[in-house]
């Protein structure tokens, strides 16, 4: 969100510098400021890439993304393959999507549709004020409640598995779903309900027909930023499950996510070493993800605004 | 066959009485027209005549209104029936934000009609009827949104015609719309009067006296003076009627 708004804000300036020139000191100072930010973007870039160039130098491109094993620390067959931390940050992310966004969109149909006026007016700020609780706190009941509950009910020896984190992360991202969601479907105009329901249409037949067509986008966008909110995502992995950089789809394995892969290991590597180089490798990679995802979202958002113009 | 008759209609929207005690009998086909001071409760009164009140969580009816003698607000009336019968027409245009061809066949579709060749039909007679085959009829699939304003109403006009309505309600339908589209829908009212009951509700006092056979004036959430249009603001038998239609009043 934050990166769409400040290239946003950026472009709108930059336009003004380029085509209209500067309308006084309040403009040169909001263009400044703009500037700025975008250029950490940049320098965050640059200084990802700088990093890696002696990794993928080393170990070359096609092994360091595709490799299948990732022994950073091994003695007698190091190896630097990015594919397990890659599929473990998928895994996870897929587990929590697949949790996250039928009970998401169902809490926004809920909340956007059919709950009273009132219960919306109470749920909402409680829903929103879940996404703004530390991912530590999550973690911490991950790690220390659910992670019992998870090896109940699979029977399991321990439940610090890929679906412990999974669960975890999808409740962090269902209030943001939600939350975004329900602003897509309330910006419906309320006069293309009416014309719905002037026709004869009932209730269902208006959201599944009318309104959700018409906020489609915008759900779509919601879904996009809170699965990003969970590949991102550090702390609360950490905590729910065993970080083994095991090759694998199996939920109730452990793996290693990219995250928590430089979070873990940028302690204990070498400054200047290749370890390092490489864990600056799978932040370019993670950086790359976040930038495509960002932007897959920002276009399918703009459509939306196009919608109603 | 299709005669509205209100029956002491009261509507408040929590404590505030939007109507009172409205006694009307409109006549089935030709234009009625409502008019009044802004918040007399034109809206509210149309809008009760397609329950379309019923989804403001606030509002509450009592009284009667009966069409073809039965009570729309009778117990066990279905609401969404209700509206099936009567068409009704919004102060901005607001087509879906789908195609052309998907605005007209989007009623027909939800009421049970699946058959391509019909809902074809359907959209073609709709929108002859509202006097805009011609302009769009080689880009059905294209975007409503790409109608121009007088468009896009006449385009909500087919769409409410498409649920075959005996009876249509208009909510001042051309406050968006500049002259020419103006007249156009007015030219279009003056073809629907034959087949259809128009109720319309309007701030323009000339295009009242230029379409309706019938008008009524509203005051306060009161029914003041209803009768001929000619009557009416030529010898008008209130003297609210009198001081509105000569602008003495808001
Ligand atoms: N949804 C609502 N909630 C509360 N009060 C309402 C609502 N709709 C209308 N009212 C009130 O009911 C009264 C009648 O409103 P209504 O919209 O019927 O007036 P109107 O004659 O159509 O006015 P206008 O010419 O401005 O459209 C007004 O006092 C208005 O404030
Ligand atoms: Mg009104």
């Amino acid at each position: 969100m934050k990166l769409i708004n400040r290239t946003g804000a950026f472009g709108r300036a930059a336009a003004r510098v380029g085509f209209k020139g500067f309308d006084g000191a309040p403009h040169l100072i909001l263009f400044i400021i703009t500037l700025i930010s975008a250029s950490v973007l940049v320098a965050v870039a640059a200084f990802l890439i700088f990093g890696s160039l002696q990794a993928f130098n080393v170990i070359g491109p096609v092994e360091l993304l595709f490799g299948e094993s990732w022994r950073p620390t091994s003695f007698f067959n190091q190896a630097f393959g990015m594919l397990p931390l890659m599929v473990g940050t998928f895994l996870v992310s897929f587990l929590a999507s697949i949790i996250a966004i039928p009970i998401g969109l169902g809490c926004t149909i809920y909340l956007a549709e059919i709950a009273h006026p009132r219960i919306r007016a109470f749920l909402k700020p409680a829903i929103e004020l879940l996404a703004g609780i530390p991912s530590v706190v999550y973690g911490l009941f991950a790690m220390l409640i659910l992670q019992g509950w998870v090896a109940q009910v699979f029977g399991l020896q321990h439940g610090y598995v890929a679906l412990n984190g999974g669960i975890i992360l999808a409740v962090m991202m269902i209030p943001i779903m939600v939350s975004l969601a329900e602003d897509a479907i309330s910006a419906v105009p309320r006069e293309l309900r009416e014309a719905s329901y002037a026709l004869g249409a009932t209730r269902w037949e208006t959201m599944r027909s009318v309104v959700l067509p018409a906020a489609m986008s915008g759900i779509l966008a919601a879904i996009i930023l809170s699965i990003m909110r969970a590949v991102g995502e550090t702390m609360a992995v950490l905590m729910a499950f065993n970080q083994t950089p095991i090759l694998t789809l199996d939920p109730f394995s452990g793996v290693q996510t990219m995250t928590a892969t430089i979070a873990i290991e940028m302690g204990e590597a070498a400054v200047g070493g290749l370890h390092y180089s490489a864990l600056f490798a799978v932040g370019v990679v993670l950086f790359v993800i976040t930038l495509l995802m960002n932007t897959i979202a920002n276009r399918i958002m703009s459509r939306y605004a196009e919608a109603y113009r | 066959m299709s005669s509205i008759e209100v029956n002491n209609l009261n509507v408040w929207f929590d404590d505030k009485q939007a109507l009172k005690g409205v006694n009307m009998t409109i006549p089935e086909k030709g234009i009625t027209a409502i008019i009044g001071p802004s918040g007399c409760g034109k809206s509210t009164f149309i809008r009760s005549i397609n329950r379309m009140n019923d989804i403001i969580p606030s509002c509450r009816v009592q009284g009667q209104i009966l069409v073809d003698g039965k009570d729309l607000y009778g117990p066990g009336v279905d609401v969404t029936q209700v509206r099936k019968n009567i068409g009704m027409v919004f102060q901005r245009p607001n087509p879906f934000p789908k195609s052309i061809y998907e605005n007209i066949a989007y009623a027909p579709r939800i009421h049970g009609t699946r058959d391509k060749k019909k809902l074809g039909e359907i959209v073609e007679r709709c929108l002859r009827r509202a006097a805009l085959w011609d302009e769009v009829k080689d880009r059905l699939d294209k975007s409503a949104y790409d109608l121009s304003g007088g468009q896009q109403q006449r385009l909500c006009i087919a769409r409410a015609l498409s649920i075959d309505p005996e009876i249509v309600l208009f909510d001042e339908p051309c406050s968006a719309l500049d002259p020419i589209a103006t007249a156009k829908i007015e030219d279009l009212l003056e073809e629907l009067k034959d087949d259809y009951t128009v109720v319309i509700v309007t701030h323009n006092m000339q295009q009242a006296a230029r379409v309706a056979d019938r008008t009524a004036f509203f005051y306060l959430g009161e029914l003041i003076e209803f009768g001929d249009t000619s009557q009416l603001f030529e010898r008008p038998e209130n003297e609210l009627t009198e001081n509105y239609i000569t602008g003495r009043m808001g």
